[in-house]
């Protein structure tokens, strides 16, 4: 099984990426101005500051023509994950409900947070239970998710969140805590903190590693 | 004063005398062009022309050096084939004018340098200095530096892992922003600067040109276009951290690719600086031609692009054969490269225009030859410094209240705040955080790590200049024996004020003094860094401010020492090599007491023991806490333990330190500052074994235990006991409190 992770002018957490991928599997980094996935079996969408945020968070790396077909990949039910700027550029390329706005503080804030898993039943959390706190640092100026309340609603009544900020850990303001969300079709996936800087007990927690460890038995459940 | 009654070469800062030396090495007056370039490279920044006869003391050989001063960066040995660059940089008056763009091509600067040796970044810190936060100049200064260096490390991708602020009213005029940076590299990927091969080609690449950061050469300009337009120039650069993530990848890409003879990275004085001292260290020439350079804007004069400052720009030696791939890797990156000159094996840096030569001037008359400078040191009859008022609140005799008050004070509050807002964790190298540990850890790929820590106390090389100086190095030191590194090589920022004035020549030849007999003492080699005068705009000099970034190597990161208590009913060692002092201390001023004239003498080799000692300990796993003694003294440096692991602490001070401590005063035994004390915890039976080697003045004692939730200190006429929460509350607070107070204005 292997991850292709993307990589943008600007991008900075893709080789952090590949190696928590690699702790589970094979991962590939891909190259923006390339329009060949090299038969990846999942896409990793990693964080930084594609094009240097210019115009808009996500705004411009959601053109490029690696993107077109990660959007392909995505609607014939490729598992995607986006990470921090990841999560901005899926939204932003529509495949995730909601958007990232600046957070309440309108400061860039990196800080370990506690993730409460809402369900254990998708590509993304099945190595995890309902209810899990995972330890995973967030860094980010604009992690504050929105979505109007007719989409919100929807998304909470479609179980699309998977991931809220524990009781008092939502420092950038967003809405109902949630942290992490699901497309409805259930293989795209967007989450502000880095599951891939929690991989490695010397460096911090390991339990960034359980998302990824999902998304593999996921695929290998399919086979 | 009207500019056109002031010949141009003063106007640009040069000497009657300097200016006749440059006709004589020249044969002829020189041009606007020819005067520019040298004004610059013959100035303080670029010459050192004050500093380089007393930096000629730095022991700069050592066991683990790879590259030595005179690079972009300094590099030591890592083992497993790897190297480690690093330097540090002031920013300090481009951070006073605009202090987020400032502090942000500070980092900017110090990036380039590192990856202009071939290395990746893989950290950077800071030691800012500021006036006191009481003052709303200060707290804008604070935010926006704080908010520059975030902007810019965060976005390239480079985590900041460390640093240190004071603020003290000394630089409420002169704020400090220095940055300094690590870089790992394969020992064959380091790169050297030397232009060499007549015949090749001189390849720029980067950002486009502009007439940002042309400062002191403006002059000429106003001379020319009349003062308004020269108004209308910036002289501070602006950063875009976006282009210089592009810049690094392509770079470092280039090397990797063998496509390069050398690489330079342009910072102060641009084109000129950069192109000569390729030159210089290749002892050959180089043609540039200026109308081959891409500009931001249309009309620049020569002398414009030669001295422009623009960010985020490299220049490269490439052979003819390889120009193309050099193109086509710097396209792929979308970075803008151009040929724009040759090797030549002329000795003369040649500027041409549509062919045509408009400046010539030998290379070692533009990079060696500006005078150096005696200084004429003299060591003032009376106090410079004027003191500060009381701010304490609690009286002299409330030991119990004092305790609470240094830890929420400026300066030893703590600085969660700013590093939150700096990413210290991309790249996946951090093994301790800000604040885990008294220095940043970095995993290295075969299982060891190098640690990493910057310090400089002003206060205390303004009390002494030598003695404190030799503190700031061994304070550094102390910071990487307590995660268990031993020191390879040590970089510096001398941060002073007027050179020319005797009193600030003497702070500057006795903290220089200091400085190398403390790497002498150490067997830590300098391997580079940077010098910054003339810091005394206002009301007189900063405090001298020699800022030490030292790097050490530990040989297992699972090993590395962290600051805070971990297990209830540890035993807590003290470890002393030199009895603590109030005077210059934290407390000291702030109860408003006058600076001593001199820091107590201390004993080099009993200091080296301890750390040694504290070193071993931790690599062996002996301990499960380390944390040095510094400001604040040895009850701020037992709440920052128990704080950091959220447990209590029972000590008995009558157990600590031996004779010596005993007969001073109680405030003095807790508050009391100065080098070689270490706070340890671990297993009794595994303390008990803590031995000072024969023949050194040196004392371990065991003097109580961790647990419960109070810090107990028992003395000779009682007990002091806080709870944890009354000494978290301020501590957490005192600087947080005071940038959200900016944040509200």
């Amino acid at each position: 099984m292997k991850f292709g992770i993307l990589r943008f002018p600007g991008t900075c957490d893709e080789v952090d990426a590949q190696l928590a991928c690699e702790r589970v599997a094979n991962a590939e980094i891909l190259w923006h101005g390339d329009r060949d996935l090299k038969g990846v079996d999942a896409i990793v969408v990693p964080g930084g500051f594609s094009y240097g945020d210019y115009l808009r968070v996500g705004a411009i790396a959601r053109f490029s023509p690696l993107m077109e077909s990660v959007i392909d990949f995505a609607k014939q039910g490729g598992p995607v994950l986006g990470i921090c700027n990841g999560f901005q550029i899926l939204c932003e390329a529509g495949l995730l409900p909601g958007a990232l706005l600046p957070n309440k503080t309108l400061r860039f804030v990196c800080r370990q947070v506690d993730l409460v898993v809402e369900r254990s039943d998708t590509a993304f959390t099945n190595a995890c239970e309902t209810g899990d706190l995972l330890s995973i640092p967030a860094k980010h100026t604009t992690g504050c998710w929105y979505a109007p309340q007719a989409l919100h609603e929807q998304v909470e009544a479609n179980g699309q969140v998977l991931l809220r900020y524990a009781a008092g850990g939502n420092f950038n303001g967003s809405l109902a805590d949630v942290a992490g969300v699901m497309n409805e079709a259930g293989n795209v996936f967007g989450l502000m903190p880095h599951p891939e800087h929690a991989v490695d007990p010397l460096t911090g927690s390991t339990d960034g590693l359980k998302l990824f460890a999902s998304i593999r038995d996921s695929l290998a459940a399919h086979v | 004063m009207s500019d056109a009654t002031v010949p141009a070469h003063r106007a640009l800062g040069l000497t009657d005398a300097e200016y006749d030396l440059i006709i004589d090495k020249l044969g002829r007056e020189p041009n606007a062009v020819e005067l520019s370039m040298f004004s610059l490279m013959w100035s303080e920044h670029c010459a050192y022309k004050h500093s380089k006869k007393l930096l000629g003391q730095l022991p700069t050989e050592g066991p683990y050096l790879l590259m030595g001063p005179g690079e972009n960066a300094g590099a030591v040995d890592v083992g497993d084939g790897l190297a480690i660059a690093f330097k540090v940089e002031s920013h300090n008056h481009p951070s006073a004018v605009e202090p987020f763009q400032g502090a942000a091509t500070g980092v900017g600067g110090i990036l380039r340098d590192i990856f202009a040796v071939g290395a990746r970044p893989i950290a950077v810190l800071d030691s800012l200095r500021f006036g006191e936060p009481d003052g709303q100049r200060s707290r804008y200064l604070l935010e926006h530096a704080v908010g520059g260096i975030g902007h810019y490390g965060n976005s390239i991708g480079v985590p900041t892992v460390g640093g240190e602020i004071y603020f003290e009213p000394a630089y409420e005029q002169n704020c400090l922003v220095n940055a300094m940076a690590l870089g790992i590299a394969p020992h064959d990927r380091l790169t050297r600067a030397a232009a060499t091969g007549p015949g090749n080609v001189l390849v720029l690449f980067g950002a486009l040109t502009g007439r940002d950061g042309i400062g002191g050469a403006s002059v000429l300009a106003s001379a020319e276009l009349g003062e308004d337009d020269a108004d209308k120039r910036p002289t501070v650069q602006i950063g875009d951290p976006f282009a210089e993530k592009k810049l690094l990848e392509c770079s470092l890409e280039l090397l990797d690719s063998e496509l390069l003879v050398s690489l330079q990275d342009l910072g102060a004085a641009g084109l000129t600086s950069s192109s000569s001292e390729m030159a210089s260290k290749g002892g050959l020439g180089l043609d540039i031609h200026v109308d081959r350079v891409p500009l931001r804007e249309p009309g620049m004069e020569p002398f414009e692009i030669m001295v422009s400052e623009s960010q985020e720009r490299m220049l490269c030696v490439v052979e003819p054969s390889k120009v193309d791939a050099v193109l086509a890797v710097c396209e792929k990156w979308e970075t803008t490269a151009t040929a724009i000159g040759e090797v030549t094996d002329s000795g003369h840096l040649r500027v041409l225009q549509g062919g045509e030569v408009v400046g010539d001037m030998p290379v070692p008359a533009l990079v060696d030859d500006c005078p150096l400078y005696d200084l004429a040191p003299e060591k003032p009859s009376a106090p410079i410094y004027p003191t500060a008022p009381r701010a304490l609140k609690a009286s002299d005799d409330d030991l119990r209240a004092t305790l609470p008050e240094l830890l929420g004070s400026a300066n030893i509050a703590s600085r969660l705040p700013v590093f939150e807002q700096y990413d210290w964790l991309v790249q996946s190298r951090t093994v301790r955080r800000p604040e885990e540990a008294d220095a940043a850890v970095l995993l290295l790929p075969d299982g060891a790590a190098i640690a990493v820590s910057i310090d400089g106390s002003g206060r205390r090389v303004a009390a002494d200049p030598y003695r404190g100086t030799v503190e700031a190095v061994f304070e550094c030191a102390a910071n990487l024996a307590c995660v268990g590194a031993e020191p390879l090589g040590l970089t510096n920022c001398l941060n002073f004020g007027n050179p020319e004035k005797p009193h600030v020549a003497w702070q500057l030849s006795e903290s220089v003094r200091g400085m190398a007999d403390a790497c002498r003492a150490l067997d830590t080699p300098v391997v580079g860094g940077n010098v910054s005068l003339y810091n005394e705009s206002g009301g007189g000099p900063i405090y001298p401010t020699p800022v030490v970034g030292m790097v050490g190597r530990l040989p297992e990161a699972a090993r590395a020492g962290r600051l805070g208590f971990a297990e209830s009913g540890d035993a807590i060692a003290v470890v002393r090599a030199a009895s603590p002092a109030l005077p210059a201390s934290e407390l000291a001023k702030l109860r408003g007491e006058q600076l001593p004239d001199g820091l107590p003498e201390r004993d080099q080799s009993a200091l080296r023991a301890a750390l040694e000692l504290v070193r071993d300990a931790v690599r062996r796993g002996d301990l499960r806490s380390a944390h040095d003694v510094a400001e604040g003294g040895l009850a701020v440096a037992l709440s920052e333990a128990a704080l950091a692991g959220g447990l209590g602490a029972q000590i008995d001070l009558r157990k600590v330190g031996g004779s010596t401590c005993q007969d001073k005063p109680l405030d003095e035994q807790l508050f009391g500052e100065g080098p070689g004390t270490f706070v340890l915890s671990g297993q009794r039976e595994l303390l008990e074994q803590l031995t000072a080697p024969e023949g050194v003045a040196l004392s371990v004692a065991i003097v109580g235990e961790v647990g419960g939730d109070t810090v107990e200190i028992a003395h000779a006429g009682g007990t002091l006991s806080w709870s944890l929460a009354e000494l978290a509350e301020p501590r957490s607070r005192g600087l947080a409190d005071r940038l959200h107070d900016v944040q509200a204005a």
